[in-house]
């Protein structure tokens, strides 16, 4: 048994109503009782669906456990099929029809249903969201996939991108025009867009583009081992990993690297003037392995801040997050518990989080401002307007969101100028951000702060002033300090001084 | 307002189905009752499942760390029993440790609790003789295969009446968990009608428990709190039926059964409701002039349905096509149902089939949960989400006319917009 207060992914069958919701003309049959149909409001409400999610949930209650909830799996099969005509059906069980032990898919095989049927082994006591996401689009391809003749033209699939997935509709798009600016054509995007018989085409491409690892990489290694299609590595966020993606893609193309960069505008904003307040801003990133890796390059290769901490929720990915943690000299923080992260966070007192929705509670309590790289998200985060993450407009995305909860750069020193200021004040935070007060971290008791000390840590602009209280105290602790005065806060100033 | 002459549907033909329901399980009443009972913690003893369920349907998730958790099942939790029980102590052993104000501990019964057949209430007598006597530990249901959403609270509540003291009853107890302003407006005005000896259940900290007994009489603010009112009666207390205290006429004829059942004169009983009612009639007037003539469709949610409609149609001039419920209990909304004209009342669900309808119907207005409300706004319909009637303060006089507008909102939403 595990506590959970909040959590960053949902169970394996939401994975696979992900994809479900992506595609089109598949039908989910989810053998499963009736509060299970909370997860079609994640769909309908935060992405803003205009449909319901193609999904039928069988509603067993209390009642029917002595009876027979075969028959009633049974019976919600076939009134599906009948009512929404699939090209293919997929079934299972949520947690608690797994522990009544039916079979969905022995069951559903009995019924010579006209269709594919593909059931779905997601272990709800073990696995979570990505790994369903994961297995679902990969049994998909095991299932549905033919041996096809490889398309004339050189061609890729993208692969990965999902329903609710942070920004996929946007980076899908911008990685086609990115693709098509190259001569590569797009065979099949999947799961996103597709139907049954795209995913029967998938080996007509010559190879493919992964974009989301946690959703399509065990579909990548199948295909590649079933029709020998090679696929990239690179995830492009960011100008740096957009280049290698591009090189990459190339490479598996063979066609020449070419794009127009015209419309990439991060590394003259990160160079402009303004910028020079970004440097060695402290950060901590938060989110699933692929963002957060991909972030982290940008932050420190295309902000010029500094990473100091950086972890991820899915243990899948704890591999590669540690070996780049090591790399910038941190430990990596792998876990879904998000007490720990917001420990972590306390702890390193950073000036920016990059995280999910759940850093953006703890950046609120903590005082401290955060942009979202990551699911799990809020509505907020599906915006109307084309906000891609990935290729030349997701990377001036993200100078944009990244920037924008900080103070900038002439602002920063305004703000010092008019401290006074009854309107323009520490309270006041980002001029373009109402209410983002900052609060400061309470003093921990340990160490007294005289009078004239505190009075001077006033004078520490805001944004920086939880830093310095924090480091001042360390400084006093290490030094076995009981009392904290002015020279004490200016000595732990200059021995932090970059 | 005449209770006879009313045509009324008690006895009306009900539609009852089965088959998917599109509606939340008792898990999410967790999601206010933690907001009311400012001492309590709810520790839902079950899957991710339910932990993502509790997390999206508090939404927007605007929150600080809430007063609720999930003790999440895991593969070695489902080996053994005796595993599962070790486990739960420790857990609670940590989070009290971490949360040392939480007076009141619920262990929350989930599908899989149930179904591995957890005994839970062992499991809080146990932690009771633990953590006693800082700690009361209750258990009780909010499983979806046992309650839907609102049912949630009535087990909550029902598991909280056997521990309430015999001595010192209170001569009148209001049941259901009511936003404090409320709560606070609705034991005023008794209060001023002259019954002074009245609680509310549940109380907003333990130690504010209070005696009930045979002198006890209940009164229920909310429709769905059927369990909480056996339990009741079982202790002796007396029900008093009514309409429940939505709109002005509702709140009026709520109002009427205490002051008829306590013995207040109709001068006083004017005296306290005038100058309230006519600011209701005032506010609902307001919003009549948007809602009447209008047709409005239910699917089941909440069990306030019934009530819903009645303020609706009788207060609004609005005409119910369908009024959905997920369960009818004939014994607590008949008073409701005996002033209802609808066209078709249906219990239980087969959303499929009730799209069908509701397609069929073309309402002008649709009143659905929150996986519907977009599909069926994208179809041309005009829609209201359940879950603010809910969440947001609507009964009484005060809110009356806040409730007509939350329905009133929409329609004219859509006469705004020239999209």
């Amino acid at each position: 048994m595990k506590l959970a207060v909040w959590t960053y992914e949902g169970p394996p069958h939401v994975g696979a109503i992900r994809v479900a919701t992506a595609m089109e003309g598949l039908h989910y049959v989810l053998h499963a009782p009736q509060g299970d149909t909370y997860a079609d409001l994640l769909f309908t409400m935060i992405e803003r669906r205009d449909k319901r999610p193609p999904v039928t949930y069988t509603t067993f209650q209390a009642r029917d456990l002595g009876a027979d909830t075969a028959e009633l799996f049974q019976t919600a099969c076939r009134e599906a099929y009948e009512r929404f005509r699939p090209e293919a059906l997929i079934v299972g069980a949520s947690c608690t029809a797994e522990l009544i032990q039916d079979d969905p898919g022995g069951l559903a095989e009995t019924m010579g249903l006209p269709v594919p049927v593909i059931p779905l082994e997601l272990p709800s006591y073990q696995r979570k969201e990505n790994f369903g996401a994961s297995e679902t689009f990969l049994q998909l391809c095991r299932h549905l996939c033919v041996d096809v003749e490889r398309t004339p033209e050189v061609s890729c699939n993208i692969l990965g991108p999902t329903a609710l997935g942070f920004r996929h509709r946007d980076d899908v798009a911008e990685v086609e025009r990115m693709l098509a600016e190259m001569g590569v054509a797009v065979n099949v995007v999947a799961p996103m867009g597709a139907r049954p018989s795209n995913i029967a085409r998938l080996g007509a491409a010559h190879f493919n583009v992964l974009l989301y690892p946690e959703t399509g990489e065990e579909a990548a290694r199948y295909l590649e081992r079933r029709f020998g299609q090679k696929w990239t590595k690179t995830v492009p966020i960011g100008v740096g990993a957009s280049h290698d993606f591009l090189v990459e893609v190339a490479e598996l193309a063979d066609v020449p690297a070419r794009s127009d960069e015209s419309r990439l505008r991060l590394p003259w904003w990160s160079r402009s003037v303004d910028s020079t307040y970004l440097t060695g801003k402290r950060v901590f990133l938060f989110g699933d392995g692929s963002h957060v890796m991909a972030a982290a390059r940008v932050a420190r290769e295309e902000m010029g801040f500094e990473v100091a901490g950086l972890g991820c929720y899915n243990r899948e990915m704890a591999r590669p997050v540690r070996a780049l943690a090591r790399d910038y000299g941190l430990e990596a923080l792998i876990t879904d518990d998000y007490l720990e992260v917001e420990a972590a966070i306390a702890a390193l007192q950073p000036e920016l989080i990059l995280g999910t929705q759940m850093e953006r509670h703890i950046g609120k309590r903590l005082g401290i401002p955060c942009a979202v790289i990551s699911a799990p998200v809020h509505v907020q985060d599906f915006p109307a307007r084309y906000a891609p993450q990935m290729g030349w407009e997701g990377a001036n995305v993200l100078f944009d969101t990244w920037v924008h909860p900080l103070v900038m750069g002439l602002e920063e020193h305004l703000l010092a100028m008019f401290r006074e200021d009854f309107e323009f004040n520490d309270a006041a935070g980002p001029s373009h951000h109402a209410g983002h007060g900052a609060v400061e971290p309470e003093a921990t008791g340990e160490v007294i702060w005289l009078a004239d000390a505190e009075k001077e840590l006033r004078k520490v602009p805001f944004f920086v002033r939880g830093k310095a209280r924090r480091n001042t105290e360390s400084f006093a602790t290490e030094r076995g300090l009981a009392q904290i005065d002015v020279d004490t806060l200016y000595e732990a100033k200059a021995h932090y001084a970059r | 307002m005449s209770l006879d002459t009313a045509p009324g549907c008690r006895d009306a033909p009900v539609l009852k189905e089965r088959g998917q329901h599109e509606v939340f399980c008792g898990l999410t009443s967790i999601i206010w009752l933690h907001r009311k009972m400012q001492d309590a913690f709810f520790l839902v003893v079950g899957s991710r499942t339910c932990a993502h369920l509790l997390q999206s349907a508090a939404g927007v998730m605007i929150f600080a760390e809430p007063r609720f958790g999930t003790a999440i099942l895991e593969e070695t939790d489902l080996a053994g029993m005796a595993d599962a029980h070790d486990e739960l102590d420790r857990e609670v052993a940590k989070l009290l440790a971490r949360r040392p104000d939480i007076r009141q501990l619920f262990l929350v019964g989930s599908c899989p609790s149930e179904v591995i057949k957890l005994d839970l209430a062992r499991a809080a007598e146990r932690l009771t003789k633990v953590h006693a006597p800082h700690v009361r530990v209750l258990n009780y249901s909010g499983s979806g295969i046992e309650t839907t959403f609102t049912q949630g609270e009535d087990t909550c509540l029902a598991a909280m009446v056997p521990v309430l003291p015999e001595a010192d009853p209170a001569d009148l107890v209001v049941v259901g968990a009511l936003p404090d302003v409320v709560e606070d407006q609705l034991l005023g005005l008794i209060r001023d009608l002259g019954i002074e000896n009245v609680r509310a259940l549940p109380a907003r900290r333990a130690d504010e428990d209070f005696g009930i007994g045979p002198a006890t009489r209940f009164i229920l603010a909310q429709p769905f709190l059927g369990e909480t009112a056996s339990a009741l009666a079982r202790r002796g207390a007396e029900h008093l039926p009514a309409p429940f205290p939505f709109g002005e006429r509702g709140t009026t004829a709520w109002l009427r059964v205490l002051a008829d059942e306590f013995g207040v004169s109709p001068e006083r009983f004017d005296e306290v409701t005038a100058a309230p009612r006519a600011r209701a009639q005032k506010a609902v007037a307001k919003a009549r002039e948007t809602l009447a003539d209008r047709s409005i469709f239910f699917f089941p949610d909440s069990q306030l349905e019934i009530p819903l409609a009645r303020f609706l149609t009788t207060e609004c001039g609005m005409e119910a096509m369908e009024v959905g419920t997920p369960y009818l209990h004939r014994g607590l909304v008949g008073p409701d149902l005996d002033l209802l004209e609808a066209g078709q009342i249906s219990e239980g669900q087969d959303v499929d089939r009730q799209l069908d309808r509701c397609r069929a119907a073309q309402p002008d207005l649709t009143v659905c949960g929150l996986g519907l409300a977009n599909p069926l706004e994208r179809e041309g319909l005009t829609t209201k989400w359940a879950i603010e009637l809910v969440f947001t303060p609507v009964h009484g006089y005060e809110q009356a006319g806040d409730l007509a507008e939350l329905f009133a909102r929409p329609l004219r939403r859509r006469e705004v917009l020239a999209l």
